[in-house]
C-alpha cells in the first residue's frame, strides 16, 4: 500500500461502473481531475470524471481517444481541475494493473484506478506506478 | 511569435518547429506524446517539419492505454 490517498464521490465511482457495463465486452477508459493533494490535506479528491471512448474496441487493451482526451483536458483547464490519472476496466480480470499497464504508465505522480468486472461484485482500486512497480493507493468512496 | 501552449500564452523565436518545442518546454517521454496544433493532431513524422505560426494553440497529450 502507497502513502496516497484518493476520494471519489459514490455518483462518480457510478459513473465509472456505469460505462464499464455499457463497454462490455470491451475495456472501458476515461480520465480523472480534481484538486491534488497538496491542496487537499494530503488526500487526492476527483472532483470529475471523464467516461471516454476506447479506440482499440478490445476486451484486453485500451487507448483513450486522443481526440476526446484533448476535449477533456481542456474542459480541466476551464474549470480549474487538474489532471489527476485515468482509469480503465478489467471485464475479466482482477484489479490490478497488467504488465502492459505498468509498462504504459509514463507518470508517476498519477493514479491509475482499475475497475474489475471480474468477480460476483465490481472491485475499484486505485494504484500509483513508478520506475516499474504499480503501488496500491488507499481509496475512499464517500 | 506568440504561442498558446497548454493553456499559456508565452513568446518563443520565430520559425520553431514541433520539434524543437518538444525540446524547449522539456516534454518528459516525447515518443509517448502526440500534438495537436489548433485542434489538428500533427503525425509523429511530421514534428520536424511542422513550423509554429504566430498564436497557434500546441497542446501535448500523453498517451493513454494498457492492458489486462
Amino acid at each position: 500500500m502507497s502513502d496516497f490517498r484518493v476520494r471519489i464521490r459514490r455518483s462518480d465511482y457510478e459513473a465509472i461502473l456505469n460505462h464499464a457495463r455499457s463497454s462490455l465486452p470491451s475495456e472501458s477508459c476515461g480520465l480523472l481531475a480534481g484538486e491534488d493533494a497538496e491542496t487537499r490535506g494530503g488526500v487526492r479528491v476527483v472532483e470529475k470524471v471523464y467516461p471516454l471512448s476506447n479506440v482499440d474496441k478490445s476486451s484486453e487493451h485500451f487507448t483513450i481517444d486522443p481526440k476526446e482526451q484533448l476535449a477533456a483536458v481542456k474542459d480541466m483547464r476551464a474549470i480549474r481541475l487538474s489532471p489527476l490519472g485515468n482509469f480503465h476496466s478489467h471485464p475479466e480480470t482482477p484489479s490490478r494493473p497488467s504488465e502492459e499497464d505498468i509498462r504504459l504508465a509514463h507518470d508517476p505522480k498519477a493514479s491509475y484506478m482499475i475497475l474489475s468486472l471480474a468477480g460476483e461484485a465490481p472491485t475499484l482500486k486505485s494504484f500509483h506506478i513508478e520506475s516499474g512497480a504499480a503501488y496500491e493507493e488507499e481509496l475512499e468512496i464517500v | 511569435m506568440n504561442l498558446i501552449v497548454a493553456g499559456a500564452r508565452k513568446e518563443y523565436e520565430d520559425g520553431l518547429s514541433v520539434a524543437e518545442l518538444i525540446v524547449i518546454e522539456n516534454v518528459e517521454t516525447p515518443m509517448y506524446v502526440s500534438v495537436s496544433v489548433n485542434d489538428e493532431f500533427i503525425k509523429s513524422g511530421e514534428f520536424e517539419t511542422t513550423i509554429m505560426k504566430e498564436n497557434d494553440n500546441v497542446e501535448f497529450l500523453y498517451f493513454m492505454g494498457g492492458g489486462e
